[in-house]
């Protein structure tokens, strides 16, 4: 038994950033998982979608819950990563002035999302777009 | 499965329902349906805020009170008042002609209940310093929103503050006190007038506490009115000042149930959210971590906070107007070296050493099945349903919406035929007679709004 669901993500749309992660807490609350792992996937999800935003020209995320985890598909249209490793650095960020003020870009994004997920995949390819996986066991 | 029940002080009187489906309408936490012809309560889902009392058009939806009489029960009735009860009368009703009523209905003493934030002033500070738990803080003060958090929120009840409100403080206090005067137990009744329908359920069922400090509980609609007939029959002139003995209250103390009462008193970043539905809102983005260093927040369910509860008779503006002007009076005061609030804070130690709660237990409402495979074939079922239902949310099935209908037949509560989108495609597929509608519309709403003109 599996349900998938799908979000459209527009780049630049600060003000719909946290829609998807939104949704999909209600839907794991309904499923009855443990508060504490929600909590996690939710932070995992809206760091991912707060990316798509701050960085890409578009993004899709397709969510697949099983009764034995949770994966969180992130594909994106934008500049790509350069250098992952130092992008998954504390800190690091290539988010411009403008989005900082807007109290994004503080550079946690990737490191947030790995510390909340039991496996991430990051894939990239500069001047076309990132994709990530992110997994969260259930058990 | 739990089995427990939970108090509530929010009673659907049915002879009085006319299953209008106002209150379903406007429940936060979907926990009204309408079933022959009344609204019907969930126990588990209520918080007892009160936005159906709001609505009712015909005053079907009650608000539970002691027997006022059980004052006389005991040789020392105490009542413990809210500085909202002043904020009620205008401003040419003394307030020690206020007091004065209060004693000759009945009790023989009188407390501010608000004398507690001499305490709680520093505990909390003290608490946001040294507490190891997850930030936000969030204040216990509002029982609507702590039960809100349990069934809606539940990965945020270890964010609750575990600290007693003021009532229970100065519930605590004051029996302790004439206990220490030489006062036998038995003969102290702690009574308390409430504002609204959360603070009764959190005496008679506590979340937290083993148990409460309270005797009774009295409605302030109606102690306003027998405390203003008082008043009116007198024979003294209104706005007769009584030589003051009474300890006074700080000026903090007199805005503490207000909007900002207790953030205005906290370091750091500290907010102040009232009306429940801008605190469902705010919670869903403290449940996403969509904001970093807010150190407190203070959450009321009632728009104004108390001062918009729903038993109270005045206008919450002008209340939160005639406190505000209270408090400056009491700052004067402050400033020319009057002590406030020196009965409590002779118990700090006593007070500081039973502030505790014990830890928040979640109860989620939000799932569809203990079991988590259940549970998604559940899900898988809804999202189906949702693409058959209309999606307009008509109400007429005797659910809120067309996912809380979904909800419902996913559950076993309801049948899909009970949309009546769905009747008229049956009716037409030849699926369902006209009159198997009609007996489904009638188990729904009741005969009597199926009568038409014959």
């Amino acid at each position: 038994m599996t349900m998938e669901f799908d979000y459209d993500i527009n780049g630049g749309d600060f003000s719909r950033a946290g829609f998807a992660s939104s949704h999909l807490k209600k839907i794991l609350k309904q499923v009855n998982i443990d508060p504490k792992l929600i909590k996690k996937i939710v932070i995992a999800l809206y760091e991912a979608e707060v990316n798509i935003v701050a960085h890409a020209y578009e993004g899709h995320i397709h969510v697949i819950i099983e009764p034995e985890a949770i994966r969180i598909e992130v594909k994106d249209r934008g500049p790509g990563i350069e250098d992952i490793d130092q992008a998954m650095e504390d800190g690091y960020s290539t988010a411009s002035e403008e989005v900082r003020e807007m109290g994004f870009g503080a550079g946690m994004g990737l490191s947030n999302i790995r510390n909340n997920a039991d496996d991430l995949e990051i894939n990239s390819t500069v001047n076309e777009g990132t994709e990530l996986v992110i997994v969260k066991k259930l058990h | 499965m739990s089995t427990q029940t939970f108090h509530h002080a929010l009673k659907i009187q049915e002879d009085i329902c006319i299953g209008c489906s106002h209150c379903m309408n406007v429940c936060p936490t979907g926990a009204l349906r309408v079933m022959g012809g009344k609204a019907k309560l969930s126990a588990e889902r209520c918080v007892d805020c009160g936005e159906c009392y709001r609505v009712c058009p015909v005053g079907a939806i009650t608000v539970e009170q002691d027997d006022f009489s059980r004052v006389f029960d005991f040789k020392h009735s105490v009542v413990l008042i809210p500085e909202i009860l002043f904020g009620q009368f205008p401003e040419d009703v003394d307030r020690n002609l206020i007091k004065d009523s209060l004693e000759q209905i009945g009790f023989s003493e009188v407390v501010e209940i608000e004398h507690a934030a001499a305490i709680l002033k520093d505990t909390t500070r003290d608490y946001l310093h040294r507490s190891e738990q997850e930030r936000p803080l969030i204040s216990a003060f509002c029982p609507a929103v702590v039960r809100l958090i349990q069934v809606k929120f539940p990965a945020l009840v270890d964010h609750v503050i575990l600290q007693k409100p003021p009532l229970d403080i100065t519930a605590m206090y004051y029996r302790k006190k004439l206990e220490d005067d030489g006062i036998h137990p038995d003969d102290i009744g702690i009574f308390y007038v409430t504002q609204c329908a959360a603070k009764i359920a959190a005496i008679k069922s506590p979340v937290g506490e083993t148990h409460s400090y309270i005797d009774g509980v009295i409605n302030l609609d109606y102690l306003y009115n027998k405390v203003y007939s008082t008043i009116k029959t007198k024979k003294e002139p209104i706005g007769e000042v009584r030589d003051e003995t009474d300890e006074e209250l700080s000026p903090e103390g007199v805005l503490w149930s207000l909007t900002h009462g207790e953030a205005d008193q906290n370091e750091g970043r500290c907010l102040a959210i009232d009306g429940i539905h801008n605190v469902i809102e705010f919670l869903e983005k403290v449940e996403n971590e969509e904001m970093s260093s807010v150190d407190f927040l203070e959450l009321r369910a009632c728009d104004e906070s108390c001062a918009g509860g729903i038993l109270n008779p005045a206008n919450r503006f002008l209340t939160v107007e005639r406190l505000r002007n209270r408090s400056r009076e009491q700052e004067k005061l402050v400033q020319q070296g009057r002590p406030v609030s020196t009965g409590i804070t002779g118990y700090r130690q006593y007070l500081v050493e039973n502030l505790s709660l014990k830890p928040v237990a979640p109860r989620s409402i939000m799932k569809l099945d203990e079991d988590m495979t259940r549970a998604l074939k559940k899900m898988r079922r809804m999202k189906d349903l949702m693409n058959t239902l209309p999606g307009v949310d008509c109400g007429v099935c005797g659910a809120p919406s067309c996912s809380d209908l979904a909800e419902d037949i996913v559950n076993n509560k309801a049948n899909l035929r009970d949309c009546i989108f769905i009747q008229r495609n049956y009716e037409k597929k030849n699926l369902q007679r006209p009159d198997e509608s009609f007996d489904i519309m009638r188990r729904i709403w009741g005969d009597k709004k199926l009568k038409g003109d014959s």
